[in-house]
């Protein structure tokens, strides 16, 4: 934060104005509060990222390569030749700002870099001066810039200052999308050595343990069982949770949030309760304990790398197919990258519920379901018995995760699912919904603390559109399916509209199951009493 | 660069291209240059200029399905998919093409956000850009076609039709057709909204206001030679004939305002395959908006998916094996 915390109403001061003079004169201030870290170099050599150095982005000198500007236009040729997405949204753009004030980061920062298009420019500037005769003939008239030092900490910032939401290319005539643009300025970042530690440090950590957090193999069994406990605790079951089970059906991957932080471990509690209800034959791995994939924030060879362990595991353990707990960059990477980065999985079979029968036609190549598909699927069938009314003291309402929303499409599940399991549920305003969605602001690896003003300032417009449920219909429950928007709504709903907690799906779920055999329940999972009376109206779906 | 002068050069360039044409008072072989030998280059130009940049586009792979899905996925069969906005077939993808090409559907879309007190979005439709952009480009598309009666005889009769339809509101006085009137008017907006608007005036470069006066240009001269500066039309259909029959001919009578048209309509088609115009072709390349929304049914292939470093289950376990045995987790491996 700046020096001193800056009150919701003065952040929400925002100036569209943009400043005097010249975009293309690279200014840029690493101001306190909107900026990640460097990664530290044990967590850059980990993962053998080029020009491994210790450094912060405030030092006058980044210490980059003497050839810094070879290297990052000789990354430019080399991607311009493999990525078609790059080189044609180089050329295509016409500036006619529709995805200005798409930006969450715009909106609430106002910074006019934060417009996509701006960010793209700064990308494009350079790409002029280098690629094109009108660039190099015509300089900044041609709209065309030499790439120096001041411009690569411009685009440090900026580059980080995006979450690779792709809510503007949903607006853009042409489809650019700025998803594409930010990775491609991250790679040639990367290549000059200069990354963040909230990405490096995941990324790393879950090449060597198989997860973000660095749990071990012994711990993350610890975790099971204390989840198990705590299941036990309030619906009087005792479940034994699989782990690296060779011969089961299912491998279960899900973000690795879901195993430590709060709120996303009452989600986990939810799932594990839901497997040990239908009889699912399941296992969880420790290898490949990780459905998120920091890999991606980096570049695509390094999402390659982390995704790897997926199908990897699954042969291993010879299932015949995978489930996908809820995460947002995780399903983009299962359902736009993974059979294309690491496939095919013809090992495995076309995924069958076995609960249902449902054939998931839509996974039969790449072997991987959503968990929320797949409880829809259960729900639809009545293979569930539900109480809604345990829910009742949630006000729900539901965010949906950039990810699952404009690069997958999944909708309507999670919102049957909710339905189903909860009586109240209050859709927010149809402009910051579905596939117009606003990110959480901390998306793509923008998630540290000391970037929290500007995760804030991002947070501005989904945060302002659950005040709006919240004063209007009382919503005090923002439902998700994003490990990270389980990490950062919290901070977010506090500092913006307070009185709105942050729930996965499957917890709600998990709070509904009438499990066989369990006890009266007096407490939610969180541990909440439940409402009284609330075992009274039990519905069978 | 103050933004003024980012106007100022366009402005000075298509000036120039305005008086250069004077020079075809000279006689009959300056005539020549320009009715001819400055038509054909402009032509060389476009066609290998569009070519080479399609090409160099295609040339590069779609390494990945990245389709911007804006709708529901295909999933379970009792939950309805969204089948143009995740599209599942060539037929939903052609569809969803379509209606962006012809309708500008992604920019139909458009809402802006305003910050109100009370850290408050208010969202409101914001479609004066999507009709300004679609009213300029069909009429530019009707202006083109319209211009086949020079190039045609007899005329192509779509041509006259379009024509005859186009000129049904006859104003008044002058001749002026309804796309002429529509063109102008919406050109002025995008060119009013680029001075305007802060946010927009910001992102502005040269180019676009060259693309933008550029186009006035050649719409402005066509317009006063219709209207005012009369040309022998006859002339001009002889000229255009002759042209597309490869035996050149040059009336001596044609008049000055048509070669300041053709200068600046050579200027743009030359210009066009070297600036952002190339959007018309690029859309259709667009991964975002010309895949499947498919990649977990049917697998897409990246033609330089190369190996990358990875940790193996063999490496994991021989670090981790004590823990993992001592916690009773089942290992590959006892020693």
């Amino acid at each position: 934060m700046a020096d001193k915390k800056l009150t919701p109403q003065e952040m929400a001061q925002v100036n569209y104005l943009p400043p005097a003079g010249d975009w293309m004169d690279p200014t840029v201030e690493f101001k306190r509060g909107t900026y990640c870290y460097a990664a530290p170099l044990k967590n850059q050599e980990a993962l053998q990222l080029p020009n491994p150095r210790q450094w912060n982005p405030q030092d006058k000198d980044w210490k980059l390569p003497l050839d810094f500007k070879q290297l990052v236009i000789g990354g430019m040729q080399e991607r311009l030749d493999k990525f078609r997405s790059w080189k044609l949204f180089l050329d295509i753009c016409v500036r006619c700002g529709a995805c200005a004030d798409k930006c969450h980061f715009f909106i609430g920062s106002g910074d006019p870099k934060n417009m996509p298009v701006l960010r793209a420019e700064l990308l494009r500037s350079v790409y002029r001066k280098y690629f094109t005769a009108g660039g190099k003939a015509l300089g900044k008239l041609g709209g065309a810039r030499e790439l120096d030092e001041k411009v690569i900490k411009e685009w440090y910032y900026y580059f980080y200052q995006c979450s690779e939401c792709r809510r503007c290319s949903v607006f853009c005539p042409y489809g650019i999308d700025t998803c594409e643009i930010t990775m491609f300025g991250r790679e040639l970042l990367n290549l000059v050595g200069c990354s963040t530690e909230w990405v490096v440090g995941p990324a790393s950590s879950c090449f060597r343990t198989g997860n973000h957090l660095a749990i071990p193999p012994h711990a993350l069994k610890q975790s099971l069982e204390f989840a198990a406990d705590e299941i036990e605790g309030i619906t009087g079951i005792k479940i034994e949770v699989p782990i690296n089970k060779k011969g089961a059906e299912i491998l279960f991957v899900t973000p690795s949030g879901d195993f430590f932080a709060q709120p996303a471990w009452f989600t986990l509690l939810g799932y594990i309760m839901l497997f040990h209800e239908i009889g699912l034959d399941y296992t969880f791995s420790t290898y490949a304990s990780e459905g998120g994939n920091f890999g991606l924030f980096l570049g695509a060879d390094y999402a390659k790398s982390l995704n790897a362990k997926i199908y990897a595991e699954s042969r291993r353990l010879g299932v015949k197919w995978v489930l996908g707990g809820e995460c947002g960059h995780m399903w983009r990477v299962l359902h736009q990258y993974m059979d294309t980065f690491n496939g095919p999985g013809d090992f495995l079979q076309q995924p069958v519920s076995p609960i249902t029968g449902t054939k998931f036609e839509n996974a039969r190549s790449t072997k991987m379901v959503h968990i929320c598909e797949f409880t829809a699927d259960l729900i639809y069938h009545h293979k569930l018995k539900l109480d809604p009314s345990r829910n009742d003291r949630w006000k729900v309402t539901f965010h949906d995760s950039c990810n699952p929303a404009r690069s997958m499409g999944l909708f309507e599940e999670p919102r049957y699912i909710i339905n189903k399991a909860c009586n109240h549920f209050y859709e927010m305003p149809e402009n910051t919904i579905r596939e117009r969605t606003f990110c959480c602001g901390s998306g793509a690896g923008l998630g540290p603390d000391e970037n929290l003003e500007m995760r804030l300032r991002g947070g501005l417009p989904r945060a302002s559109a659950v005040k709006y449920v919240r004063d209007k219909h009382g919503v005090n429950m923002l439902a998700c399916i994003c490990a990270i928007d389980k990490a950062s709504f919290p901070p977010l709903l506090e500092y913006w509209c307070p009185g709105v907690e942050t729930a996965g799906v499957h917890e709600l779920l998990g709070n509904a199951l009438i499990m066989q055999g369990e006890k009266t329940r007096e407490t939610d999972l969180r541990g909440d009493p439940l409402n009284p009376g609330a075992e009274e109206g039990k519905t069978d779906v | 660069m103050n933004n003024a002068v980012k106007i100022l050069y366009p402005l000075a360039a298509v000036t120039i291209l305005v008086l250069l044409p004077l020079l075809t008072l000279l006689g009959p072989s300056a005539e020549f240059v320009f009715a001819v030998i400055i038509p054909c280059l402009a032509l060389a130009a476009f066609f290998s200029g569009f070519i080479y940049r399609v090409v160099r586009w295609a040339q590069s792979p779609v390494p990945f399905n990245i389709p911007s899905v804006g709708g529901q996925e295909k999933s379970l069969p009792w939950i309805k998919d969204d089948k143009i906005e995740s599209p599942g077939n060539n037929w939903a993808v052609t569809w969803r093409m379509f209606l962006e090409i012809f309708f500008f559907r992604s920019l139909f879309r458009n809402s802006r956000a305003d910050l109100v007190a009370g850290q408050r979005l208010v969202y409101g439709g914001s479609r004066w850009l999507w009709l300004g952009g679609l009213a300029f480009h069909w009429s530019l598309f009707i202006i083109i076609f319209r211009h086949l009666r020079f190039f045609t005889e007899p005329v192509f009769p779509p041509a006259t039709w379009l024509t005859n339809l186009d000129s049904l509101f006859q104003f008044s006085l002058a001749t002026l057709f309804l796309t002429d009137f529509i063109i102008l008017i919406s050109l002025t907006y995008l060119f009013f909204r680029r001075v305007v608007s802060p946010q927009v005036k910001y992102i502005s470069l040269a180019s676009d206001y060259l693309a933008l006066l550029l186009i006035l240009g050649v719409v402005i001269s066509g317009v006063l030679m219709r209207s005012i500066f009369k040309v022998d039309v006859d002339a001009v259909k002889r000229l255009a004939i002759s042209m597309i029959t490869f035996k050149p001919a040059v009336d001596s009578n044609i008049g000055l305002p048509f070669y300041i048209h053709l200068m600046l309509v050579s200027t743009l088609i030359a210009y066009f395959p070297f600036s952002k115009m190339m959007h018309a072709p690029g859309i259709l390349f667009s991964p975002t908006r010309n895949m499947k929304n498919d990649s977990r049914a049917v697998r897409h292939i990246n033609p330089w998916n190369h190996p990358v470093r990875v940790h193996t289950y063999e490496e994991y376990e021989d670090e981790f094996r004590k823990p993992m045995m001592a916690a009773g987790i089942p290992v590959e491996k006892k020693q």
